[in-house]
C-alpha cells in the first residue's frame, strides 16, 4: 500500500482535500432528502454574486396531493404545472435560466423544493397555487411575515430560517409582482400580502407564492383563460425587479441593501 | 331412507327457508339502524365531550367577540357580538370561544372553520402561549390554499385576541401532535402571534360589522 500512495502523493490529497472543504464553507450546499441540513450557508457572508439570472419556478402540490380541487375533475396540481410551462416561456424569452422544482406529476417535499433554489447562486423563488376560495379572477402574491434570525455561527444559519435574510428583496419582488398582477385582473390587492407559508421559509432567495382564485369555477376553460395574463405578469414583476437584486459582498450588509 | 324421512326433512328444509325468509328483513333492519349510530363519526363524539365539559351555564353572559368571514367569497374576517357565558378562567374562556367559533355562524357561508373540526384540548402556557390541539378535521377539511388557510388561523387569533387578553400567540396542534401544515400551505410549526399584531389596534374595533382585513 504505502509503495502504491507515496508521501509526496498523500501530502498533495491532503492539500487538495483541505481547499475542497474550504470552498464549500462558502457556499450553499444542495442535499439529499434523506440528509436534510440543518443549516444552510449565511448569504451575507458569501463573496460574490452575479446579479439575478435564474428563477426557480414551483408549481405547488403534485403526486398524490392534488392541491385544490374543482368540479369535474379540476385539480391544482395539474392547472400550476400548465401555468408553470407558460411563466418558463415568458422567462427564458427575457433570458432567465429557468428551473422548476417539478415537471411532471411528482410531489418533492417542501425542503427539496427549497434546496434547489438553495443551490443557486443569483436566483429568486416563484411558488405557484390556485385556491380553493376567494373572489374569482383575483391574484394575491404572498411573502413571509417577519421572521426571528438568529446570529449567523461559523457563516451558516438555521436552515428553517433560511428566508429571514431576504425578507426585504422577497417583499420587493412581491410588490413588483402584485403591481403587475392588480393591473391584469381587477379586485386584486393593491399590495403584496404577508403569510407564513410553509415554503417560502427555508427558502434562501428572494421568494413569493402566487395565488389565483380559484378552481371553483365550473369549467376549467375559464381558470386556463387567466393562465397567459397571470404568466405574463410574473414575468414582468421579475424584469422589473432584476436592478434591485443586489447581494452585497461584505460579510455584515443585510442583503438587497443596495450600495 | 324411506319416504317418512324424507318428508320430514323436506318439511324442516321448508321450514328453515320460511323462518330465514322471514328473519333475514329483520336481520338487515337491525345492521342498518347499527350503521346510523356508528355513523356518529369519533370526532363528533369527542367535539360534543369538549363541548359539555366547557360548557358553563353559571358565568354571566358577556359580549363577545367572534370573526367569520364577512362574504361567501372568505376573502376577509368581520367581527360579530354574541352573547356568550364566558368563564373568567382563560384556558376555560378559550375553550368556549373557541367552541362557539367553531359551531359556526348562523350563515354556514360565512364560516372559517371545517363543521366536522373540533377543539380537544387547550393550554396555556406561562409565556402567554396558548396551545390549541384541534381534531384531524381541522387539516384535512380546511379548503386548501394560503388564503383560505390564513382565514381559517386568522379567525382563530383574532377571536381568541378580542376575548382572551392573556393569550400572546398560538401554536395550533393537529390531534396532539405538530403538523408541517395546516392543509398544505400555512406553516404550522410556528406559533402565530395573537396580540400586539404590528399595526392591528387589538380590541379597538367597533363591535359593528367592521371588516378585519390582515
Amino acid at each position: 500500500m504505502r509503495s502504491l500512495f507515496p508521501k509526496t502523493l498523500r501530502i498533495l490529497s491532503a492539500i487538495l482535500l483541505a481547499s475542497v472543504f474550504a470552498t464549500s464553507s462558502h457556499s450553499l450546499l444542495p442535499f439529499s432528502p434523506q440528509t436534510a441540513p440543518s443549516q444552510t450557508a449565511n448569504p451575507a457572508m458569501q463573496t460574490s454574486r452575479q446579479g439575478l439570472n435564474i428563477v426557480v419556478l414551483d408549481p405547488a402540490h403534485g403526486g398524490t396531493d392534488p392541491g385544490a380541487r374543482g368540479g369535474g375533475g379540476m385539480r391544482e396540481s395539474d392547472i400550476v404545472l400548465d401555468l408553470a410551462a407558460q411563466v418558463r416561456k415568458g422567462l427564458e424569452s427575457q433570458g432567465f435560466q429557468v428551473l422548476q422544482t417539478r415537471t411532471g406529476n411528482e410531489n418533492p417535499s417542501f425542503d427539496d423544493r427549497s434546496a434547489l433554489a438553495n443551490a443557486q447562486s443569483g436566483a429568486i423563488f416563484v411558488s405557484l397555487h390556485i385556491s380553493s376560495t376567494g373572489l374569482v379572477g383575483t391574484v394575491r402574491v404572498y411573502t413571509m411575515p417577519d421572521m426571528p434570525l438568529s446570529a449567523p455561527s461559523g457563516g451558516l444559519i438555521p436552515w428553517d430560517q433560511a428566508q429571514a435574510a431576504y425578507l426585504s428583496l422577497s417583499r420587493k419582488l412581491g410588490e413588483s409582482v402584485q403591481g403587475e398582477l392588480t393591473q391584469r385582473f381587477k379586485g386584486s390587492p393593491a399590495n403584496a400580502q404577508t403569510a407564513s407559508v410553509r415554503q417560502l421559509r427555508t427558502t434562501a432567495a428572494p421568494a413569493i407564492a402566487v395565488e389565483l382564485s380559484s378552481v371553483s369555477l365550473q369549467d376549467r376553460a375559464d381558470l386556463d383563460r387567466m393562465l397567459p395574463g397571470m404568466a405574463d405578469a410574473i414575468v414582468r414583476g421579475a424584469v422589473a425587479f432584476r436592478p434591485s437584486y443586489v447581494t452585497p459582498s461584505m460579510p455584515g450588509v443585510a442583503p438587497g441593501a443596495k450600495p | 331412507m324411506n319416504s317418512v324421512w324424507r318428508t320430514r326433512i323436506l318439511v324442516a328444509l321448508v321450514l328453515a327457508v320460511l323462518a330465514a325468509a322471514i328473519y333475514f328483513p329483520i336481520l338487515k333492519r337491525r345492521v342498518r339502524r347499527q350503521a346510523q349510530v356508528q355513523q356518529k363519526s369519533e370526532e363528533q363524539a369527542r367535539r360534543e365531550l369538549v363541548q359539555n365539559l366547557s360548557a358553563s351555564k353559571d358565568e354571566p353572559k358577556v359580549k363577545a367577540k367572534l370573526f367569520w368571514a364577512s362574504d361567501a367569497d372568505g376573502a376577509e374576517l368581520t367581527a360579530t357580538i354574541v352573547e356568550l357565558a364566558l368563564s373568567n378562567d382563560p384556558v376555560l374562556r378559550s375553550k368556549q370561544v373557541l367552541n362557539t367559533l367553531l359551531a359556526g355562524p348562523v350563515d354556514v357561508e360565512l364560516r372559517t372553520l371545517p363543521p366536522d373540526a373540533a377543539l380537544l384540548a387547550f393550554y396555556l402556557l406561562p409565556d402567554g402561549t396558548g396551545v390549541a390541539d384541534f381534531s384531524e378535521a381541522m387539516a384535512t377539511a380546511v379548503p386548501s390554499g394560503v388564503q383560505s388557510e390564513e382565514l381559517a388561523v386568522d379567525s382563530i387569533t383574532r377571536t381568541l385576541e378580542a376575548n382572551v387578553p392573556q393569550v400572546r400567540r398560538l401554536k395550533i396542534l393537529i390531534h396532539g401532535q405538530e403538523a408541517e401544515t395546516l392543509a398544505g400551505h400555512l406553516d404550522l410549526t410556528q406559533t402565530f402571534p395573537v396580540s400586539a399584531k404590528p399595526g392591528q389596534a387589538p380590541s379597538a374595533q367597533s363591535p359593528a360589522a367592521a371588516p378585519a382585513k390582515k
